[in-house]
Parts: structure tokens; C-alpha cells; sequence
């Protein structure tokens, strides 16, 4: 069992074992009939059936369990699955008198450690479990509650309705963890404003497919609908409306809602680049762009020569750092462009007694160091763009490399993980880049370690992030256009590296996709056919 | 708060930069002007002119008035008070329409009028219309006319428009055999194209994958031949529905029934209609096109037929006659001696032109036309005058220009649909090259310019169901529909793009929250 990720993710004893046994028996092949997506790391299953009536079915707790019903995530998760399981269905009755020793009557759940029941999840948490299916009572065994909630994500699409409306399951061995912790869907909040309901629609879905990094990009060039307490103007100016606002309310609601699935809420605020927004509510901040010699009137990139733009940005990422309670911020520092830094004389000046001579990737490095060093003093952790290694910041050890650009981006995770940081692979999975056809089969087939390096340096790929960038997509098409594409890299990120087997995985999403179509999520179809409940979206 | 009173005022700019450019598409004269008139919801009316020749009780303009009312004011009427602001502006409390040629009942042909005028000014507020199809294409005209301020009140300002379509037949093609379409999508999409001045929604009902289309005399081909005959199946009053729908918007309802080839669905409900494969000397067990050489086949589709032909009750039908793979007939014995009894040789076009001949003289024979794919035209068949071809292939065998060249010089009416294939998907506004086709530019005469009766959009199905439907075909088509409907002269694409922006926006927002189309 490969661990991986900042060599701090422990595997406690007992799961540890568990999974080693696991690791020997082949793993693919026994997926058979089951519609289970991602595929688990170690699912064994035999012919024999148990069937659930929903009158007399209910999860429990585990005696010895750590977490009992003050546990809030669980008795959440509960619920909402025996909705995802029963709720969607018309009950038949009248197939109710199940023999006692062919009933499924209660899913216990035993939490082994401090659960962590009102943590927020972090790149470290422990997500294995196993899950014993059997009856009258199946138990599922987890270190901490976040493994509680992909085993009840798996216990559900292992139950399913026979041709008389019977609900059943096989008897199962399931023992799971992750391939990588951080397996993320970014959306982009400012080139189109979503609604908060989309986001948590989008959280849902995400916990369908074992997701647990929402990477919020929350602000960019067209607007800034992120509220903030210290600096209302941005957002008041900034925003596309008053109404395209996230308040702090709103920005809480997303966080619980992910926190309750097991969801990171990593927040962007990208800098240098990308900030016209800005401008508008905070006077100064951007460069004043010149043409001859004179301020043209247009603003570039943020001013990185003032002392005010420091003072300001400490200020906003101060209080970012503690309405976002992940562990890490993204910076962004993408795509700068220099045109405007050439264009003005103050940035001239300023580069001249720096010592940059015309190298403005310096001057860029220099804004982004004190940014970086910003945040470390508010000990949290940061994540860039990966143009803020290529131009040889002095990277703080541990800062987080996201890889985006699609060329050669083995050769750049090499690099990345060659120089000690850890990485986040984005470049092959640009979702808002569409095609005609089946794309999904590209997005699965992406081999994350291809790459040619020590096993140090595979260690250092903690994972991947799904991009779904907002140009061309708002509330209308997000949910078609994300899924069930996404899937296809969650599960890449969750399951063995062996599991590659694409008719296989074929057959399993089509069938997941219309789990999802159930569940009230407007996931696109894969090809031609049908769903028995069709969406009415 | 300075910043509040700016971003007031740049609201308020939008709202008038709004307000005329919004029309989409755009209409064949228009002058307006800075003069407004206000309209109150409560007081706010539809009516008939006196010397009308429909008057109330006139299904399709009756249900327009209560349509575009809930569209343009929804529940807004009756909550809001009459609003205080006083102003030079005169108020509009109704549009008074006038239909000249009575005609209530009827179904929209091709040789429909769509024509009207829209005239609003000091004098009167009037919509004048030939029939009662240009009536409506009026009302969604003059809804589109009408705009908001800030603080709600609603406005329309001094316009005259004189208006009419560029083509008669502009289409949308849906496919319900790759995925099924709830019924409730189906409507939806008729109301986006009257939106869009759509008049002809393509039923492209059965295919290979699925054949939802419940037959009354032959049951079993929903039963055997849909994905889930409790389910997933378009019964009679389905089908009833969607044409009374579509009529009640001035739009019609092509059906096709595609023959020879993409009739996979066809089999299990009709022992003995596809043709057996053949392996080396037996059968392999699957299935090909239907077969041409057995009597029974002409007989089924004989009586099928008829049953299209009545519950359809558009002049036209579409036959389909793409894409026929002659391997399944080649390796067939059976269809390899009713080759030679016929003197067919090798040539297996020949059997599709028979097969499609006597198809066409069963329908004809119903009083019906036809409108078929192109490989109907360009594998010779011998097809009455009256045939319309429609193009699809861009490039093979010839591209697409050249082959509406070809058709017309033929002399034969053509659809164009070929650049017009919405389910193909792309990253980035592919509306523009979507926009920016021009049907005529093809070498021919005037009189074969004047054979090109129109184009359609295709969103097939392969990739597309009820969850992404919608935002796929929305606003992408109205591209198409602008092409259809505006002046040739009409291509400007920023011009276009603000209207488009804005069109979206329109259908959004409305009360009724009219439908989601994509950005």
C-alpha cells in the first residue's frame, strides 16, 4: 500500500494490515456486475444477497465507536444516505417479509481513533476504511469520521433495486483508502458569478465521486464577488452586481456544507495577475500603465513597488487566512504581464535600485516572496501556479506547486518534485476545454506518475484538481459540462494505479452517471442510451 | 456613497442601451426612437381590433395574449402599486392586433405568411398581420420591445417595424432515439424557438438505438423496440400534445421516420423487416437495413405509413434515406438473387433506389410530400418535383455549397443544415461561425437561389439528453434562427453578440423564467 503526501499521512495498524492483505488479490476483475465508482482499492464479493426494507433498516452506532449521535458530520451523512439509498425510490410494498437471515437491518459504524467530529478535514486526514457487508448487520470500520463518509458513499451504490423493488446487496469485503489526498474540482467564481446553490450542488457531486478539495477561485480579472469585512469596497465596486456578491454568510454556509462532506475549501485570491477587478475598490493598488510617457488611463498587475500595496495585502490575507480554516491559501501567480510594469517609470526606477536590470521575472519574484512570506507568518501554507517556480522563486520548502500548462507536464512535474516541492497536476484536465465525443476516456487515462524520478519524488505528487474555468460557463451548463467528466478524474485519483480498464470503467459510469441523474444531479450522458429515472432538471 | 449613485447610473445606461438593440433576430425594417411610453401590468391589455378577422376565441391568439402577458409581466402585475414617478411620457394600456385573413384552426404550412407590422406611436399601438402566424411573430416581437427601469416600471418606446422572414422553413432537429426526451423538454424547446422564430421543430423520432414512437398498429415495435416501454415511449397523446404545442406557436412538426438504414429498433418489433446477415453461407445473427426484396416489407410499410400520414398532419414527411450500409446486403443470398432478377448488377444504389422509389410512391400515395437527406439525391433516385433534399455533409462528396448548387440546378427545393450540426462541440463561441454561414452563396441562378427554402439545426443525439439539452442548444440556435429569419445584410458579429448577450440574459430573467441557455 503506497502512502503518500508530505510523508505525514499515517496509516494506523489495523487498516494498515488490512490493506496490505488487500494489495495482494487482484482487484479489477471482481468488479463484475457492481456500479461502484471510484473503484476501491480491495472489494471482494460473493453471489449471496441481503435485502434492506426501508421501514426496518437504519445506521447505528457502534458501541465501541469513538463517535456516537453527538457526532454532527455522521448523523448528517446518515440521513442524507438513507435518502441517496430509499428516498428516490417508489417503495414497493408487499415484498416486506424478508426471512430474518437473508435481512440487512443496520449499518454500524465504528470510528477506531478521536473521530474528529468537529474538525475541519486537511490534507492529512485519514479517509481509508472497510466496509463488511453482511447480515443482519454490516459494519463499517474507519480511523476518523472522514472515512466514515466515503464508506457510507460506497455502502450506498452498493445497494441497488431488484426487478421486483426489492432493495439488495451482495455480501461484500471492502477494504479502501485513497491513491492521493488532494483530489480537487476548481471553479471559477469571477468570470461568471454561480449561486451559492450550485456550489453546494457541485459539493454533492463531488462527495459522489470521493472529491475532497473544492478549489474556490474566487475572484479574477472580470469581477471580486468575495465580500470582505476589512475591505467592502472591493466587492461593492469590484463585483458584478450587488447581488453577485458572496457574503461572509454565504462564504460559511459553503465551508459547513463542504466540511460535512469531507471537503476542503481551498481558496484562491491570484495575484499579481488577474486582479482588475481589484482596482476598482482599492485605489492604487494596480500599476498604472503608460503610453508615452504619460498614465494611459488602463491599470495592469499589482503595483509591487508601493509600500501600501503590502500593507493592504497583509490586511486581506490576514483576515482570508481565518474565514478560510484550510491549512492552505492558493496565490495564484499566473499569467503576469509585464507589458504595463515596462510601460511605467516608477517601476523602472524601482527595478533600477533593486538591481533587476530589465528582468521583470525578478520583480515578480519579489512580489510573490513577500506574499509568500506573508502568509507563512500567519502559519498557513501556500499553493502557486506553477509559473511562480518556473521563474525561480525562492520558494518557502513546502510550498505547494499546481502544474496547469499543458505542454511537456511530465517533464515540469520532473522538475518540481526533482527541487523537493510538492505538486498538484492540473494540465490535463481543463474541463472547460470541450470536445465532441467521448473526452472523458483522455481524462482517464492520464498516468499522474508518468514521470521519471525517484519514488521521493513520485511521493511528492499529492494529487489532482479538475478545472472547470468560468468563461463560457455559469449556472446553466456547469453541472452537464463537470459531469461526469470530473468522474473520470476522481477516480484516477482515488483508485489503484491498475485500475485503467476503460471498457470496464465505460460500463461502470454510465451506470454511475445515472446514479447521479437520481440523485438530482444534471450529469451529461456518456453515449447513447438511457437512465430508467431520467433527469427532469 | 458615490459609488452607489455610479453604479445607479450605469444601470440605468444599460437599460437604455438595452432597449432597442435587444431584438433578436433582428427584424427586416425597424425605426424607433428616443420617445417612451409607459405600461402598467394592471392596466395593460391585448386586443382584438375591430376589423379583425379573428377575434376572441381564437385558440392560437388567445393563449399567445395570456403567454406573452405572464412572459412579460408574470406575477409582477398584482403586487406592484402603480408607480409614483411622474413623467413626460404618455401611457400605452394595449396593443390592438389586426389578423387580415381569418384562420384560427388551421395547422402553419410551409407557404404560411409570417409577415406583419408593428407600429407604436402617439397615435396607436397596433399590430397588423396577414395571418395569424405573423401575429405571432409580432407578439414575440413586441415582447422583446418592451424593457424595465430600475425601479420597475415598464417601458416601450416609438417604433415601427415592418417584418418578415428571410426563409420559410427554419427548423430545429431534436433526436429522441439516442436518448429519450421527457416530453417536458421537448415543450420547453418548442417555446425557446417561437422565442426564436422557429417554425418547424424536426421530430427525428426513431433511429438505431431506440424507437420510443408508439405505433397503434403495430404496438410491438414501442414494445420490443424502446429503451422501456412503460417509460421511456411517446404515446398518441404525447404526440397530440407536442403538435397542438407546436401549433399554438405557429411552429410544425416534421416527423421522420428514417428508412432503409438507422432502423436497428425496428427489428425486434417486426420479425422479417431488417434484412438477415450473412457470414460465409448463414446467418450470423445480426441484422442490417430493411429489406428490400420481400413484399412483406412494402406491405408493413404500407399500413405504417398510413398511420404516420394521419397522425402527422403536416403536408410533409420526412423518409430519412441516409447513410444505408450495403455490407449486411451484399453478404445476403436472398437480397444477391433479387439483385439479378432485377438487372442490378453490382450496383447496390440501385436496390436503395428502388427500395426508396417505392417507398416514396406509398407515401405520395397518401397526399403527402417529402423531404429526404441528401444521399437520396445523390445516389440518383428518381424522386418527384416536389422533393425537398436536405444537405448535411459538409465536405464528401462534395462541399456543402456545391451540393446546394447541385440540388437546385436539378431543380429540386433544398434545406441547408450542413454547418449546422449544434451537437458538434467546441471550445469558445462557436456561434460565430454558426452566425456567419450564408445560405445563397453558392454559384446558381436567381431561380436556384430561390429554391433554398431554408436550413435547420441538428442537435443529435448521441452525447445529449435531458440534463444537457438546454444549455447546448440555447443560445447557439438562435444564431442559426437569426440567419433564417434576418436580412442577408444582417452579420454583424459584435452587433450581433450584444443582442445575443442580452437575448440570453432576457430568458433568464423572465417571469416565467423562460429557459437556461448557455453563456
Amino acid at each position: 500500500m503506497e502512502q503518500r503526501g508530505l510523508a505525514r499521512l499515517r496509516l494506523p495498524g489495523l487498516l494498515a494490515l488490512l490493506a496490505a492483505l488487500a494489495a495482494r488479490t487482484p482487484r479489477v476483475s471482481a468488479s463484475g456486475d457492481l456500479n461502484l465508482w471510484p473503484l476501491p482499492v480491495s472489494l471482494k464479493t460473493t453471489p449471496r444477497l441481503f435485502y434492506l426494507s426501508p421501514g426496518n433498516f437504519f445506521f447505528g452506532h457502534s458501541p465501541t465507536s469513538k463517535a456516537g449521535p453527538s457526532c454532527a458530520v455522521l448523523q448528517e451523512a446518515f440521513r442524507r444516505y438513507y435518502d441517496y439509498i430509499f428516498g428516490f425510490y417508489k417503495w414497493h410494498h408487499g415484498h416486506n417479509k424478508i426471512p430474518s437471515e437473508m435481512e440487512l437491518q443496520k449499518l454500524e459504524v465504528s470510528v477506531i481513533m478521536d473521530p474528529e467530529c468537529d474538525s475541519f478535514p486537511s490534507i492529512t486526514s485519514d479517509e481509508s476504511y472497510t466496509l463488511l457487508v453482511k447480515g443482519p448487520v454490516a459494519t463499517l470500520t474507519a480511523n476518523r469520521v472522514w472515512g466514515v463518509l466515503r464508506g457510507l458513499e460506497t455502502f450506498s451504490q452498493l445497494i441497488y433495486q431488484d426487478s421486483y423493488g426489492t432493495f439488495t446487496a451482495n455480501e461484500s469485503n471492502i477494504v479502501d483508502s485513497p491513491r492521493f489526498p488532494h483530489r480537487g474540482i476548481l471553479i471559477d467564481t469571477s468570470r461568471h458569478f454561480l449561486p451559492v446553490k450550485t456550489i453546494l450542488k457541485t459539493l454533492d457531486a463531488m462527495a459522489f465521486n470521493k472529491f475532497n478539495v473544492l478549489h474556490w477561485h474566487i475572484v479574477d480579472d472580470q469581477s471580486f464577488p468575495y465580500q470582505s469585512i476589512s475591505f467592502p469596497e472591493l466587492s461593492n465596486k469590484g463585483s458584478y452586481s450587488l447581488s453577485h456578491v458572496y457574503t461572509p454568510n454565504d462564504v460559511r454556509t459553503v465551508i459547513e456544507y463542504a466540511r460535512l462532506r469531507g471537503i476542503r475549501v481551498l481558496p484562491e485570491f491570484d495575484s499579481p495577475g488577474h486582479t482588475e477587478s481589484w482596482g476598482k475598490g482599492q485605489k492604487d493598488l494596480l500599476t498604472p500603465c503608460y503610453h508615452a510617457r504619460e498614465p494611459s488611463g488602463t491599470f495592469g498587475p499589482i503595483n509591487p513597488i508601493l509600500n501600501s500595496t503590502y500593507s493592504f495585502l497583509s490586511k486581506l490575507f490576514k483576515e482570508i487566512s481565518t474565514v478560510f480554516p484550510d491549512e492552505f491559501i492558493h496565490l495564484g501567480g499566473d499569467e503576469v504581464n509585464f507589458n504595463c510594469w515596462e510601460s511605467n517609470p516608477a517601476v523602472l526606477n524601482f527595478m533600477m535600485n533593486k538591481g533587476f536590470g530589465k528582468n521583470f521575472k525578478k520583480l515578480q519574484s519579489f512580489y510573490m516572496q513577500m506574499v509568500l512570506d506573508m502568509i507563512s507568518t500567519m502559519k498557513k501554507r501556500s499553493i502557486v501556479w506553477q509559473e511562480v517556480y518556473d521563474d525561480e522563486g525562492k520558494l518557502l520548502p513546502g510550498t505547494v506547486v499546481q502544474v496547469w500548462k499543458m505542454g511537456d507536464f511530465y517533464k515540469e512535474l520532473e522538475n518540481i518534485t526533482a527541487a523537493g516541492f510538492p505538486v498538484i497536476i492540473s494540465a490535463p484536465w481543463y474541463l472547460d476545454v470541450i470536445n465532441y465525443g467521448q473526452d472523458w476516456r483522455q481524462y482517464y487515462s492520464v498516468k499522474p506518475l508518468n514521470f521519471a524520478g525517484t519514488p521521493e519524488q513520485k511521493q511528492l505528487v499529492i494529487g489532482g484538481e479538475a478545472c472547470i474555468w468560468g468563461e463560457y460557463v455559469d449556472a446553466t451548463n456547469l453541472t452537464p459540462r463537470l459531469w461526469p467528466r470530473a468522474s473520470a478524474v476522481g477516480e484516477r485519483l482515488w483508485s489503484p494505479q491498475e485500475v485503467t480498464d476503460l471498457d470496464d470503467a465505460y460500463r461502470r459510469l454510465t451506470r454511475h452517471r445515472c446514479r447521479m441523474v437520481r440523485r438530482g444531479i444534471a450529469a451529461q450522458p456518456l453515449f447513447t442510451g438511457y437512465c430508467e429515472h431520467e433527469g427532469r432538471m | 456613497m458615490a459609488g452607489s449613485t455610479l453604479r445607479f447610473s450605469l444601470l440605468l445606461a444599460a437599460a437604455f442601451a438595452g432597449r432597442a438593440t435587444a431584438l433578436w433576430p433582428w427584424p427586416q425594417y425597424i425605426q424607433t426612437s428616443e420617445l417612451r411610453y409607459t405600461i402598467f401590468p394592471q392596466s395593460f391589455q391585448f386586443q382584438y381590433h375591430l376589423s379583425s378577422a379573428a377575434q376572441v376565441g381564437c385558440s392560437v391568439l388567445d393563449e399567445a395574449f395570456q403567454r406573452y402577458r405572464d412572459l412579460l409581466f408574470g406575477s409582477v402585475a398584482f403586487r406592484f402599486p402603480h408607480p409614483i414617478e411622474k413623467r413626460h411620457t404618455s401611457e400605452k394600456n394595449s396593443l390592438v392586433v389586426l389578423v387580415v385573413t381569418p384562420g384560427c384552426d388551421q395547422f402553419p404550412s410551409l407557404g404560411s405568411v409570417e409577415n406583419y407590422t408593428l407600429t407604436i406611436n402617439d397615435e396607436q399601438s397596433l399590430l397588423l398581420s396577414e395571418t395569424v402566424w405573423g401575429a405571432l411573430r409580432g407578439l414575440e416581437t413586441f415582447s422583446q420591445l418592451i424593457w424595465r427601469s430600475p425601479e420597475g416600471t415598464f417601458y416601450v418606446n416609438k417604433t415601427d417595424i415592418e417584418d418578415f422572414p428571410r426563409f420559410p422553413h427554419r427548423g430545429l432537429l431534436l433526436d429522441t432515439s439516442r436518448h429519450y426526451l421527457p416530453l417536458a423538454s421537448i415543450l420547453d424547446t418548442l417555446d425557446v424557438m417561437a422565442y426564436n422564430k422557429f417554425n418547424v421543430f424536426h421530430w427525428h423520432l426513431v433511429d438505431d438505438s431506440s424507437f420510443p414512437y408508439e405505433s397503434f398498429t403495430f404496438p410491438e415495435l414501442t414494445k420490443k423496440g424502446s429503451y422501456n416501454p412503460a417509460t421511456h415511449i411517446y404515446t398518441a397523446q404525447d404526440v397530440k400534445e407536442v403538435i397542438e404545442y407546436a401549433r399554438l406557436r405557429g411552429i410544425r412538426v416534421l416527423a421522420e421516420f428514417d428508412t432503409p438504414g438507422h432502423t436497428l429498433s425496428w427489428g425486434p418489433g417486426v420479425p422479417g423487416l431488417l434484412t438477415p446477415c450473412y457470414s460465409g453461407s448463414h446467418p450470423s445473427g445480426t441484422f442490417g437495413p430493411v429489406n428490400p426484396a420481400l413484399n412483406n416489407t412494402y406491405e408493413f410499410m404500407s399500413t405504417f405509413f398510413l398511420e404516420i400520414s394521419t397522425v402527422f398532419p403536416d403536408f410533409y414527411l420526412h423518409l430519412g434515406g441516409d447513410e444505408v450500409d450495403f455490407t449486411c446486403w451484399k453478404s445476403n443470398p436472398d437480397i444477391q438473387a433479387f439483385m439479378k432478377k432485377k438487372g442490378f448488377g453490382d450496383d447496390f444504389k440501385k436496390l436503395e433506389s428502388f427500395y426508396i422509389q417505392t417507398l416514396l410512391d406509398i407515401v405520395s400515395a397518401y397526399g403527402k410530400g417529402y423531404v429526404v437527406w441528401q444521399e437520396v439525391f445523390d445516389n440518383k433516385v428518381k424522386v418527384r418535383p416536389d422533393t425537398i433534399i436536405q444537405v448535411w455533409r459538409e465536405e464528401i462528396p462534395v462541399k456543402y455549397v456545391k451540393e446546394l448548387a447541385l440540388v437546385t440546378r436539378a431543380g429540386f427545393r433544398a434545406l441547408l443544415s450542413a454547418p449546422w450540426y449544434l451537437n458538434h462541440i467546441t471550445y469558445g463561441p462557436d456561434w460565430k461561425e454558426i452566425y456567419l454561414v450564408e445560405p445563397l452563396a453558392f454559384e446558381g441562378s436567381p431561380e436556384q437561389k430561390a429554391l433554398v427554402i431554408g436550413g435547420e439545426a441538428c442537435m443529435w443525439g448521441e452525447y445529449v439528453d435531458s440534463t444537457n439539452l438546454v444549455p447546448r442548444l440555447w443560445p447557439r440556435a438562435g444564431a442559426v434562427a437569426e440567419r433564417l429569419w434576418s436580412n442577408k445584410m444582417v452579420s454583424n458579429l459584435d452587433f450581433a453578440f450584444k443582442r445575443l448577450a442580452h437575448f440570453r440574459c432576457e430568458l433568464l430573467s423572465s417571469p416565467e423564467s423562460r429557459h437556461t441557455p448557455h453563456p
